[in-house]
C-alpha cells in the first residue's frame, strides 16, 4: 500500500485534472449546512467541514430513482412491457467523505448484494464510485463511531484515506481504484515509513478524542423476544415523544428501506423507488386494513430492534450503525440511539430493568 | 447482472369468477416469451408479484401447480387499488409477473410422510398447488396418507368447486370439505368451522405426520390448540404468512419481522420458527 | 429557568400524589445541547427528571390527541391555545386536563445558534438576569442577547401567557402589543413581491424538502387518521421529491391549518432541513384575522370561522 503526500495546492489542481474522467462530488456549504453536491468546474470541496446534515447515501442511492418504464400506447409493440431505463453509470469520485459514512456502504451492501438477488441500480452506482475519505481529527461530542464498528480513521470502505497535516495531506492509497484516481490527478509524491507512522499517530490521537460511546458487547447474547417484550422497561417511555417523522431514517447512512410506486404521465408508465421509513404507519399496512405495527411504540421498537438486534443476529457482524451521530443531533424530540443501545445491552430479563445512561 | 425488478410479460388467457359474491377471480396467464416459462420454474408454496404497469404490484400465492404446464394461475381477492383494477381487466390484456419468489413447502421433508392440509377461505390457493402436485402420478407414491380439510363461509364461497368434487371422489386422498353454515338441503359435505372439523377428522400427530395450515388469522388461532391436542409438535406444523410487500426480494425492508423477510426467508415457516419471532404479522 | 423547573416539579409531584392525574407530560433533560425530550411521568421519581428552559420549543399539545386518561400538562401561551383548539374540535375533554401554565418569554432557535457557533456546541448556559445565552465548544465561547436568537415566531408573539390553565408556575409576563410585535411584517414583504418573484421565493424555500413529514407530525393540528398524502385510492399526491408534489403537500397542509394554527413553531423546529413553513401558515393566519376577526384557540367556546356560517361573512374574495 502506497503512502503519498499531496500539497494542498496540488490537491486543488489535481481535482481539475480528474474532471475529464470522473464526476466530482464533495461537501459544499449551502445556507447553514453542508451537503454533498456535484462540483462545477473550478468549484472546490470544503475540506474544513465537520460533516453533512444528510448522509451521502443519496450519491449511490438517490431518494427517488426511476427503475422501470414502459409505453402505455396500445399501438406500440412493447405496450405495457416494463423495461430498464437507459442510464449511464459514469465514474464518480466522492471527495472528503468521512470514514463513518464510508463504512455505512459496506453495511448497506449486505442488503443489496445477496446470493439470490442483486440490486443492479445500487451495485452499478457503488462500483463506479471511488471513495476518497477524509479522516476526522476533531470528532463531535455526539460521535460514537469507534464503539459502533467504525472509527475516525477507519478505512475499510475507502479507496484513498486522507489525513490533514496542515499544508498538505498524507494519503494512503488503499485499492487499485484509489491508485488509479491518484495517478489521473497527478498526485505522486512518494513518502517514507515515517508518513505511515504519522498517520497511525494521528489516528490514536483522534480515537482518544472521541467522547461518546455505546456498549454493544451483550447484544448478540440477549434473547430477541425478551428485548422485544420489554415494553414497560424500555419501549413505552422512549416511544412517547416520538412523532414518527422519519427524520432519523432519512439522515441515517445505514437506513435503506424503500417504497415502490407506479406513476403515469401521458402515455408512459414509470416505476419509481423512493426512500421510505419504518416509522410511518403506512409502512406495514395491509390492504385489508390490518396493521401489524399500528402503534407508535411498535414502530419505534422495530427501528431500534432492527438496528441493534435483528441486524446483529442476521449478519453477525456488529450493529447496523456507524456512530455518525446525525439522528442524535437532528431528532426533533431528542430520542437518543446511544441511550437505547445501552438500555438494550444492559437489560436484565429477570428483573426487567436496565441501566439508563446516555454518554 | 440479472435485474430482479423486471417482470416477465404475460397475457391474460382466461378469467374465472370463483365465488358467488364475485370477490375472488382466478386468472390464467400465458407467458408472451416461451423461454420465460422455463425461467419461472416454481414449486408449490411460492408466490409471485403480479405487476400492472402504471399501477403497481401485488404479491399473490401461485395457485397452479408445477406439474401443470403452459400457463400459471393465480386467485386474487378484490381489496385495494391494484386488485380492483385487475378484476376489471379482460382476457387478452397484457401485464407482468415477477417471480417465483419466496420459499416453498418443505417437499423434501414431507416425502414418506402423512400430510394433513388445513385451509380456510381464500388462503387455499397455494394449497391447491400442493394437492395437485402430490396427486400427480409421478409424485403420489412419495407421500403416505393425505388428508385435506378445507372450509369457507358458505358453499358459494368455496374455491375450485369442480376440482374439490373430483378430489372428494378419489380414494387416494381424504377430502373433508366444510362450510360455516348453509341452508342448501343438497349440501352433502360437513357443516362446521375448520378447527371443529379438524378435531373430528384429522389424524393424530405422530412422528410421520405433518400439517400444513393456511388461512385467516382467526382460523389459525383456533386450529392451533386442536393440533396441539392431537399431538402435533411445533416443528411439524407448517404455515404460510402474509405481510405487506413491495420488492418481494428481501431488499425494501417492508416485510421484515425479527431477522426474517417474509418474502425471502418465508412465506413458509414452521410454527417453531414463528414462536421465536415477534408477532408482527 | 430554575424557578420554573422547581415549580413544575412541585406541582407535578403534588398532582400525582393526590391522584388528580394519571400522567404528567413535560420535558426531560436532553442528551444534546439545545434539545429536550417530551416525556411523561407516572411517579414522583420520574418527575425529578423534568426540566424547563428556553429550549422547550415543541408543542406538548401534540401528545394529548384522543387520549383517555387524566393528564397534567405543561403549557405556554401558544401550547395552551392549541389545547383550546383540541377541546373545540373534540380531541380531548377539558375536564381530563390539569394545565400547568407557563408564562413564556420565548424559545431560542437552535438553527441560529448552530450557525453562530465556531464548531460543535458542547454546552449552553442561559443567564436570566442579563438575558443572554452563552454557547461554548472546543476552543470557543460566545455570548449573545437572547432576543437576537429567539425563534421567529417567539419574537413576534402576542400571546405569551397561557389563555387556559389551572395553575401558573410564575407571575404572568407582559404581552407585546400587536403594534410592537408587528407579526405580519414578513407576510407583507412576501405579499409585495411580483408573482414571478413569489414563485422563485417559494421554489427556493421548498427546494430542500425531503418529504419526511416532521412538520406534519410535530403539529398538534395534524391528526387526520389518514393524511391526504398517504391516500392511495385515489392518490392525490405523488410520494417522490418531484417539486410539484412537494408544493402540493405544503400548500394543502397549510390550508388545512387555516383558522386553527397558533404559530407555535413546532413545524419549523422539527424540520431537519430548517424550512420555514410558517411563511405559508402565517399568511393564512393574517387573512383569518383581517377577514373574519378570528384568532385560533383563545377560548373553548367559540367555533372557528371556517367551521361556521354567518350571513355577514365577507365574500368579496370569492370569485
Amino acid at each position: 500500500m502506497k503512502v503519498i503526500k499531496i500539497d494542498k495546492n496540488e490537491w486543488a489542481s489535481g481535482l481539475e485534472k480528474l474532471r475529464s474522467a470522473y464526476e466530482l462530488i464533495g461537501p459544499v456549504k449551502e445556507k447553514f449546512y453542508h451537503a454533498f453536491q456535484s462540483l462545477e468546474s473550478g468549484q472546490q470541496p470544503d475540506m474544513d467541514y465537520i460533516n453533512t446534515r444528510v448522509s451521502p447515501k443519496y450519491v449511490i442511492y438517490p431518494q427517488s430513482e426511476l427503475i422501470l418504464e414502459c409505453s402505455l400506447n396500445e399501438n406500440d409493440e412493447d405496450y405495457k412491457i416494463y423495461k430498464e431505463p437507459e442510464k449511464e453509470y459514469k465514474a464518480k469520485a466522492i471527495l472528503g467523505i468521512r470514514p463513518c459514512d464510508a463504512d455505512s456502504f459496506s453495511l448497506v451492501r449486505r442488503n443489496f448484494d445477496t446470493e439470490e438477488y442483486k440490486d443492479p441500480y445500487w451495485l452499478r452506482a457503488y462500483e463506479s464510485t471511488t471513495f476518497v475519505g477524509l479522516a476526522c481529527d476533531q470528532p463531535c461530542p455526539t460521535c460514537f463511531c469507534s464503539s459502533a464498528g467504525s472509527g475516525p480513521y477507519s478505512d475499510s470502505n475507502l479507496d484513498i484515506l486522507l489525513a490533514d497535516n496542515g499544508d498538505h495531506y498524507l494519503a494512503r492509497l488503499l485499492t487499485d481504484k484509489g491508485e488509479k484516481l491518484a495517478e489521473a490527478a497527478g498526485w505522486s509524491q512518494e513518502t517514507g515509513e515515517e508518513a505511515d507512522q504519522q498517520i497511525d499517530q494521528k489516528k490514536q490521537e483522534a480515537e482518544s478524542a472521541i467522547q461518546s460511546s455505546v456498549n454493544t458487547d451483550k447484544l448478540a447474547s440477549q434473547s430477541l423476544l425478551d428485548l422485544y417484550e420489554a415494553a414497560d422497561a424500555i419501549w413505552e417511555k422512549e416511544a412517547f415523544s416520538c412523532i414518527n417523522c422519519g427524520t432519523c431514517t432519512f439522515v441515517c447512512p445505514t437506513c435503506w428501506c424503500f417504497d415502490v410506486q407506479d406513476e403515469v404521465s401521458g402515455k408512459k408508465g414509470y416505476r419509481i423507488r423512493n426512500w421510505d421509513s419504518c416509522m410511518y404507519p403506512l409502512f406495514t399496512m395491509h390492504a385489508s386494513g390490518h396493521n401489524p405495527r399500528g402503534t407508535k411504540v411498535d414502530r419505534l421498537r422495530q427501528r431500534f430492534m432492527h438496528k441493534l438486534k435483528y441486524y446483529v443476529d442476521k449478519y453477525e457482524n456488529g450493529i447496523q450503525c456507524t456512530g455518525c451521530g446525525r439522528c442524535v443531533q437532528l431528532c426533533p424530540v431528542n430520542i437518543d440511539i446511544r441511550r437505547i443501545c445501552n438500555m438494550l445491552n444492559s437489560y436484565d430479563p429477570e428483573s426487567c430493568t436496565c441501566e439508563v445512561t446516555a454518554s | 447482472m440479472v435485474n430482479p425488478y423486471i417482470p416477465y410479460p404475460v397475457r391474460i388467457d382466461e378469467i374465472k369468477t370463483e365465488t358467488e359474491d364475485k370477490s375472488l377471480k382466478t386468472f390464467k396467464f400465458v407467458f408472451l416469451n416461451p423461454e420465460d416459462e422455463e425461467k419461472f420454474a416454481y414449486r408449490a408454496g411460492q408466490f409471485a408479484e403480479l405487476s400492472i404497469p402504471g399501477l403497481g404490484e401485488i404479491p399473490i400465492g401461485i395457485a397452479s401447480s408445477p406439474v401443470e404446464k403452459g400457463f400459471v394461475k393465480f386467485t386474487v381477492f378484490k381489496t385495494g387499488k391494484v386488485t380492483s383494477h385487475l378484476h376489471s381487466m379482460k382476457e387478452g390484456d397484457i401485464m407482468g409477473i415477477r417471480g417465483p419468489l419466496g420459499n416453498w413447502y418443505p417437499w423434501d421433508l414431507l416425502e414418506g410422510k402423512n400430510v394433513v392440509i388445513i385451509g380456510g377461505g381464500f388462503a387455499f390457493t397455494t394449497l391447491r398447488s400442493s394437492i395437485i402436485y402430490m396427486l400427480d402420478p409421478e409424485n403420489r407414491k412419495k407421500f403416505k396418507d393425505i388428508h385435506v380439510i378445507y372450509g369457507a363461509r358458505s358453499p358459494g364461497m368455496l374455491l375450485y368447486k369442480e376440482e374439490l368434487e373430483q378430489w372428494a371422489a378419489r380414494d387416494d386422498l381424504n377430502m373433508h370439505i366444510t362450510v360455516d353454515g348453509t341452508d342448501d338441503p343438497e349440501w352433502k359435505h360437513h357443516t362446521g368451522f375448520v378447527p371443529t372439523i379438524t378435531e373430528q377428522e384429522a389424524p393424530a400427530g405422530t412422528e410421520d405426520t405433518y400439517a400444513i395450515v393456511c388461512g385467516p388469522p382467526v382460523m389459525i388461532k383456533f386450529t392451533q390448540p386442536v393440533l396441539d391436542k392431537l399431538g402435533y409438535t411445533d416443528d411439524r406444523i407448517i404455515m404460510s404468512l402474509e405481510n405487506r410487500m413491495k420488492c418481494g426480494i428481501g431488499m425494501c425492508g417492508r416485510c421484515n419481522i425479527g431477522k426474517e423477510f417474509v418474502c425471502k426467508d418465508g412465506p413458509v415457516f414452521t410454527l417453531r420458527q414463528l414462536n421465536q419471532t415477534p408477532k408482527e404479522y | 429557568m430554575k424557578s420554573y423547573t422547581d415549580k413544575i416539579k412541585e406541582i407535578a409531584k403534588r398532582l400525582l400524589k393526590e391522584d388528580k392525574v394519571d400522567i404528567v407530560i413535560g420535558y426531560r433533560k436532553g442528551t444534546v445541547p439545545l434539545m429536550h425530550q417530551p416525556f411523561f411521568a407516572t411517579s414522583e421519581g420520574e418527575v425529578d427528571s423534568f426540566v424547563w428552559d428556553s429550549n422547550c420549543g415543541l408543542n406538548l399539545a401534540n401528545y394529548i390527541t384522543d387520549r383517555k386518561e387524566r393528564i397534567g400538562i405543561v403549557a405556554t401561551g401558544c401550547n395552551s391555545r392549541n389545547i383550546a383548539v383540541h377541546v373545540v374540535e373534540g380531541k380531548i375533554q377539558r375536564d381530563q386536563l390539569y394545565i400547568i401554565g407557563v408564562p413564556c418569554q420565548g424559545m431560542v432557535d437552535r438553527h441560529k445558534l448552530a450557525a453562530m457557533a465556531e464548531g460543535n456546541i458542547a454546552s449552553v448556559e442561559e443567564d436570566e438576569d442579563k438575558g443572554t445565552i452563552t454557547i461554548s465548544g472546543q476552543g470557543f465561547s460566545k455570548s449573545v442577547d437572547k432576543a437576537e436568537v429567539l425563534q421567529e415566531n417567539c419574537s413576534i408573539c402576542v400571546h405569551r401567557n397561557p389563555v387556559l390553565c389551572d395553575e401558573l408556575v410564575a407571575d404572568e409576563v407582559t404581552e407585546q402589543t400587536r403594534e410592537q410585535a408587528d407579526p405580519y411584517a414578513r407576510v407583507r414583504e412576501i405579499e409585495a413581491m411580483s408573482p414571478d418573484d413569489k414563485w422563485t421565493y417559494f421554489d427556493d424555500l421548498l427546494s430542500d424538502c425531503i418529504r419526511c413529514y416532521a412538520c406534519r407530525n410535530a403539529c398538534p393540528l395534524c391528526y387526520c387518521p389518514q393524511c391526504f398524502v398517504d391516500e392511495s385510492n385515489p392518490q392525490w399526491v405523488g410520494k417522490s421529491v418531484d417539486p410539484t408534489d412537494i408544493r402540493t403537500f405544503h400548500l394543502l397542509r397549510a390550508y388545512h391549518c387555516a383558522g386553527r394554527c397558533t404559530d407555535c413553531g413546532a413545524c419549523v423546529r422539527s424540520c431537519p432541513v430548517g424550512i420555514n413553513v410558517r411563511d405559508f401558515t402565517k399568511k393564512l393566519e393574517k387573512d383569518c384575522l383581517e377577514l373574519y376577526g378570528w384568532e385560533a384557540g383563545l377560548n373553548t367556546e367559540q367555533r372557528p370561522p371556517l367551521d361556521t356560517y354567518k350571513p355577514e361573512d365577507p365574500e368579496d374574495f370569492i370569485k
